[in-house]
């Protein structure tokens, strides 16, 4: 059964297409992690799927509802944080909870809640004084206040500190755990990798890969790659004397991709033979950031990194 | 649908915000104390220079005379003469005033033949200069009971229905509906327009609450918080400044509608702009005109014609009419028409708010 069906969905801003089309769907107890550079449409397709936003084409389906017209009978079986959680200036995170609570007419106990995401020692903190990582776990702690079956985390650990950042990874691990099916975007490509069942890459408004991390390294990625320590001599040498797939970055290092074991020794004997220096030779696997990189372009991710 | 567990809830988070935001409770509840001490301070005049009293003497004798003078020699008071032929309780009102002293006919006449005779005063008892107008008569009249045969002379209290009103009378009300128009205003422009920035109002739209409870939430604050202001600034009127105050239950139509138009006036100006910022200008271009001229400091009667046909197009013009109505005047016939006029406008901006004010974007 499927908590997420997205068929076709679009949504367009102006003349900006923010939501290109996308199709995809997320079993229930999976979690699904949608990755993406800035302004790539992850957040635009998370709040149509919350029913925060309308869509202008396709078909969408959570927890077989129409999330824009049954959106009130969906919000109580989701959590959400959104991207960069704000809340009100004056409660403090126990008071918060009580409130969401009430809200939802459900009974909770704030400090178990608090302390799930590692939030005891702010309890009594108004939200105004609160860390940006606190912030941000009382985001979560909200979120989980009704009990939901499926929630959507918009980028939940960005600007947390490595301790909460793993926090944050158990507690995804744990509602998964419970069988909750959890929707999440994150700039954090090990983050994906540690917790994500599936993953889609999204760029542009579109999905330019998705499946397991290991299908779509698999299936974009360049399989293996052997790296040297070398200058622009040994480049030009193997680009000349082989049929070798070869990249150099301009300043140490020679990239050769090894599509079978034959590449692997052809490589190996004409580095030998080019008489060039080398050294510090190494064999290594795709990650899901190669994949990434190469997919939505270095010069994008390069951006996003500074920003 | 509608949950009233869920407002109390919403109640208690933004009450206690508003509490713990000092310049919100500083605003809502102090500010109006401060300007109700500053104006009654500044205008009611206090004990500085003399009173006037107004004397109407019935008799043509020589006594009476001389009692006038006695009455002129002191510096406490200023007399001025009332004609004889006039209804002496018009005469103070149409002057303003509930201080005089009648004397009667054949005053001189009794106080010669030790027949007993009285002097009447006339004064306001809840005000401080009837009570030196009294002192300084009944010393007047003992100094002419030692002087003459027999004490002859009384002194009789008549209270002056004051049909004529202080500037602190006027105050109160008017800055009952500053206060029931600044706090609730104020606050919902910044409220809404930062809600909607800090996508706060996503945020609620997540859970059960709806945009109505929302609102009635604050209504409810802003009422509460009015009512609270009108106890505290009457009790400040009537104690430091001797205000005539009417107590009655038209008092709670105007203290319940004021803060309802306000809330959802503010609501609609912070929902029909972009930026806080702009919420903010929008915002005192619309209150600023309101809380000058609506009647809040001054009575509207008292400002150029020009300026009444402006203040006439204000909410809380009527507001502030309806409430001097009911506390002043005890005058319920045109009171419920202001309140019908608020309540027609309250209909109105609560209805464009609602439209207005959607927790999600399409
Ligand atoms: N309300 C809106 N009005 C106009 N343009 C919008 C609106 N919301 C989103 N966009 C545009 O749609 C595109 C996708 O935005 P979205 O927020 O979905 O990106 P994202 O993938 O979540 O990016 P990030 O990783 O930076 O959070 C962006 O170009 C953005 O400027
Ligand atoms: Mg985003």
């Amino acid at each position: 059964m499927s908590a997420i069906e997205v068929e076709g969905l679009k949504k367009s801003y102006g003349q900006l297409r923010a939501v290109d089309g996308i199709s995809f769907s997320v079993k229930v107890g999976e979690v699904f992690s949608l990755l993406g550079p800035n302004g790539a449409g992850k957040t635009t397709t998370i709040e149509i799927l919350e029913g925060l936003r309308d869509k202008n084409e396709g078909k969408v389906t959570v927890l077989q509802m129409d999330p824009w017209s049954k959106g009130y009978e969906l919000h109580k079986r989701i959590g959400v944080i959104p991207q960069g959680f704000k809340f009100l200036d004056y409660p403090t995170p126990r008071e918060a909870i009580s409130y969401y609570a009430t809200l939802f007419g459900v009974k909770v106990d704030p400090d178990e809640m608090l302390r799930r995401v590692i939030l005891e020692e702010a309890a009594n903190t108004y939200f105004l004084h609160l860390s940006g990582g606190q912030k941000q776990k009382l985001g979560m702690a909200l979120s989980l206040v009704n009990d939901p079956e499926l929630v959507f985390l918009d980028e939940p650990t960005t600007g947390l500190d490595p301790q909460a950042r793993r926090a944050v990874w158990e507690v995804i691990r744990k509602l998964k755990g419970e069988g909750r099916s959890v929707m999440l975007t994150t700039h954090y490509l090990e983050e994906a990798e540690e917790l994500a069942d599936k993953v889609a890459i999204m760029d542009h408004g579109k999905i330019v890969a998705s499946g397991t991390t290991s299908e779509i390294v698999a299936s974009h990625g360049s399989g293996q790659r052997m790296t040297v320590k070398a200058g622009e001599p040994l480049h030009e040498y193997l680009v000349k004397s082989t049929k070798l797939e070869v990249g150099y970055d301009g300043r140490e290092e020679v990239t050769i991709r090894l599509r079978d074991k034959d590449d692997a020794l052809t490589a190996l004997r004409a580095i030998e033979e080019s008489g060039c220096e080398w050294g510090d030779l190494a064999v290594r696997r795709d990650s899901l950031e190669d994949v990434f990189l190469r997919l939505v372009g270095p010069g994008v991710a390069g951006e996003e990194e500074a920003s | 649908m509608f949950s009233f567990k869920r407002v109390v809830a919403d109640l208690k988070v933004f009450g206690k915000a508003s509490i713990r935001s000092k310049e919100g409770f500083f605003f809502t509840l102090v500010f109006p104390i401060i300007l109700i001490l500053l104006f009654g301070a500044i205008f009611s005049g206090g004990s500085s220079g003399p009173t006037t009293v107004y004397v109407q003497n019935l008799d043509n004798g020589p006594i009476s005379a001389a009692f006038i003078s006695a009455l002129n020699g002191t510096t406490a008071i200023t007399l001025v003469q009332a004609p004889a032929n006039q209804n002496f309780t018009q005469y103070l009102s149409s002057h303003s005033s509930t201080d005089g002293i009648v004397i009667p006919a054949n005053f001189s006449y009794d106080y010669e033949h030790s027949q007993s005779v009285n002097v009447t005063v006339y004064g306001n008892p809840a005000s401080t200069t009837s009570a030196v107008v009294y002192g300084i008569t009944s010393e007047i009249v003992n100094s002419f009971n030692l002087r003459g045969a027999s004490a002859t002379i009384g002194v009789a209290q008549q209270v002056a229905v004051s049909s004529s009103y202080k500037y602190i009378d006027f105050l109160v009300p008017g800055l009952i509906g500053f206060a029931a128009l600044t706090s609730p205003m104020f606050a919902l422009v910044n409220v809404s327009s930062s809600y909607k920035r800090d996508k706060i109002f996503k945020q609620l739209s997540l859970t059960p609450l709806t945009e109505t409870e929302w609102l009635v939430s604050k209504v409810f604050w802003y009422v509460s918080m009015t009512a609270i202001s009108f106890v505290l600034m009457s009790l400040t009127g009537i104690y430091l400044f001797g205000a005539h105050i009417v107590f009655s239950w038209g008092v709670g139509l105007f203290i319940v509608i004021g803060p309802f138009m306000f809330v959802s006036l503010g609501m609609l100006v912070g929902t029909a702009t972009n930026s806080p910022e702009s919420a903010a200008v929008v915002g005192n271009l619309v209150t600023f005109p309101m809380m000058f001229l609506s009647g809040t400091f001054f009575p509207v009667s008292s400002m150029p014609i020009y300026l009444q046909n402006v203040a006439r197009v204000l909410p809380l013009y009527y507001m502030i009419e309806g409430l001097t109505n009911v506390m002043i005047y005890d005058n319920y016939y045109p009171a419920l028409l202001d309140f019908l006029v608020l309540a027609v406008i309250t209909a109105v901006i609560f209805v464009m708010a609602v439209r207005l004010f959607k927790w999600r974007e399409d």
